[in-house]
């Protein structure tokens, strides 16, 4: 944290406000991005000062993705979101406090970086893990949170879900089966990611926790002493991390110019480095192409190609009655 | 263990029975409160130490640690006052008149204790948020209820909202109102008779319940989750940055954050146990 910013936050202590008007913006963002944005946003301020030679603010919040959404609709006046599930930043399009288009307004699909359902296994991986198929096999315990209540254990449902389909000439049947025999090598659900953390690393329950890469690699980090491997597997799937400016809350702020170039700075090499340095994959090819050893070849399916989209995972698989919930009865 | 000698000797005592149960019920008392409360608090201060006492500084010291702490002590500040004079005129008017209604405030005030605090969250989001019944019209005069500290005062304070009524309501009641009558008589006003006789009646009572509710009110994590928005530096209570940091991996800032709720929960607890002793 830079000194500046620690001077503003003592002055907001001693409820002092400050003297000049200044831009300042609310993001309002996912549970886990709290030291991601501790970094991200001293970087935007210089590059704002710079810019524009303006000093800007930019305040955090941090909680469950559809649970920020849910606040949002409830007035909490974000200017920008920066979430993990594009089906949360629908809800506030759907809404009218986001752009109806805001998928196009930012280059890809307005996800200025991107992570995938990966392993993470023990220390020398004794099971061998490598791939979606070995979940699925008798001796092999999973730890990942329940689908029906944690974004990240939905993703990793469709990504197992879309290996299934790719492996069986898109079987739904034999999808099924697939998915059902790793939901059966799962010995608790927890309803969220840091819980299924915990049930690995700390209850040390399982052979494979299966998260978000950036998130394995973050974790190894954690528990250092305990050798855990990360590891991508061979195929999975797209999880875009969306971003977009809240039209409505940022115009009422006056905010809409820097909220917007806060966003798109988020595609800058410099921004697009801080990224990878927190284990996410980027898009900008230098930058990528710097960090490539630390990010596996894969091959990414996205939700639009293999399940034609949110909506129909919704109608599909996440509906009560829906093939989620028969994998789930059926195991 | 000072609790077991007495009963060990009072066993020893009766005759024809066995000391083995005795000794077996207290040792299962004494490693069932090790498990449930003493390891427990024990853990919270070793993990918070875990990586030294530099790092436990950095992360006490942290600014938007320490605004968490300031906020969870000015909404603590602002709610137990309005409780305390609120719990004084709700016992006073239940104990010493007979009026329509009286059972009925009794169960109200008790409401808080069996309505989750997440419930009371929702509903306070739902009269005043965007959407709420209030909320166009909130937002149309700039006032901002939700999100902000109103907001988490007001669901603290719902929360809150029994413990010093609940203190006085016995004690009112057994006390009666002779005192106060004869005081009448003998000419004092109302004020008179309540800083002359009632107040020094009730004053143990009183800064129990105002203890209690001090500790529920720092303490407070489901309903302000709902309500606050957790802007850090803005309405991030206590509690609220513990979970922040507990879900960003970052475990030794948590439990420093924890240790220090935990500090004032003890401070709280021991003023509490001070005043028991007192009455």
């Amino acid at each position: 944290m830079i000194p500046k910013f620690r001077i503003a936050a003592l002055a907001l202590l001693l409820g002092a406000t400050p003297a000049m008007a200044q831009d300042k913006i609310l993001n309002v963002s996912y549970d886990i991005a709290r030291e991601l944005f501790e970094a991200l946003n001293p970087e935007f301020q210089t590059y704002w000062k710079d810019k524009t030679g303006r000093d800007v603010t930019i305040d955090q919040s941090h909680g469950g993705s559809s649970k920020q959404a849910r606040a949002i609709l409830e007035g909490l006046p974000a200017d920008v979101v920066t979430f993990n599930q594009e089906t949360d930043v629908d809800v506030l399009a759907k809404n009218g406090l986001v752009e109806e288009n805001w998928r196009e307004a930012l280059p890809n699909a307005a996800s200025p970086y991107y992570s995938l359902p990966a392993f993470l296994v023990r220390k020398g991986n004794p099971k061998g893990i490598k791939d979606w198929s070995d979940l699925a096999r008798d001796d092999v315990k999973a730890v990942f949170p329940n689908p029906k209540t944690s974004g990240n254990g939905r993703y990793t449902y469709l990504a197992a879900f879309a290996y299934g389909l790719a492996n069986n000439g898109n079987d739904v049947e034999k999808a099924k089966e697939f998915v059902g025999k790793i939901f059966a090598n799962v010995p608790v659900f927890d309803t969220g990611g840091r819980a299924a953390t915990q049930t690995f690393a700390e209850r040390n329950i399982g052979d494979v926790l299966i998260t978000f890469e950036a998130e394995t690699k973050g974790i190894a980090k954690q528990y250092a002493d305990q050798g855990f491997e990360a590891v991508t597997p061979a195929t999975s799937l797209f999880a875009a991390f969306p971003v977009a400016v809240v039209t409505e809350n940022a115009k009422k702020d006056g905010a809409l110019e820097v909220s917007t170039e806060y966003l798109k700075w988020l595609y800058t090499p410099e921004a697009q480095e801080t990224l990878a340095e927190n284990h996410y994959r980027v898009t900008d090819k230098d930058v990528a192409a710097k960090h490539a050893t630390e990010f596996p070849e894969v091959k990414l399916l996205t939700v639009d190609e293999v399940f034609g989209g949110w909506g129909k995972v919704q109608s599909e698989h996440l509906a009560e009655g829906g093939i989620l919930d028969q994998v789930f009865v059926n195991q | 263990m000072s609790l077991a000698a007495p009963q060990a000797r009072a066993g020893a005592h009766a005759p024809g029975q066995s000391r083995a149960m005795p000794r077996l019920l207290i040792g299962l008392a004494v490693v069932l409160t090790a498990i449930i409360v003493v390891v427990p608090l024990v853990f919270i201060f070793w993990r918070a130490f875990a990586q030294g006492w530099a790092s436990y500084l950095g992360n006490i010291t942290d600014a938007q640690t320490l605004h968490a702490i300031w906020l969870t002590a000015l909404v603590a500040v602002i709610v137990v006052p309005v409780n305390i004079a609120f719990g004084i005129a709700a016992a006073w008017a239940i104990t010493r008149f007979r009026f329509p209604g009286r059972k009925l405030l009794v169960t109200l005030i008790e409401i808080p204790f069996s309505i989750s605090p997440i419930i009371a969250g929702i509903c306070y989001l739902l009269l005043y948020g965007r959407q709420g019944l209030w909320g166009p019209w909130l937002a149309a005069h700039d006032l901002k209820i939700m999100f902000a500290l109103p907001g988490i005062v007001l669901v603290t304070m719902f929360v809150t909202a029994p413990f010093v009524a609940r203190e006085l309501l016995p004690l009112m009641q057994a006390q009666g109102s002779e005192q106060e009558e004869a005081a009448v008589t003998l000419g004092a006003r109302g004020w008179q008779v309540f800083s002359r006789v009632t107040l020094p009646n009730i004053r143990w009572a009183l800064l129990y319940g105002a203890v209690l509710c001090t500790a529920r009110a720092v303490g407070e994590f489901g309903g302000v989750s709902v309500v606050s928005g957790s802007i850090r530096g803005q309405t991030n209570t206590l509690p609220l940055q513990i979970e922040l940091m507990f879900n960003d991996l970052n475990t030794t800032g948590a439990f420093a954050a924890a240790s220090t709720l935990t500090v004032i929960a003890l401070i709280v607890l021991i003023i509490k146990a001070a005043l028991e002793s007192r009455r």
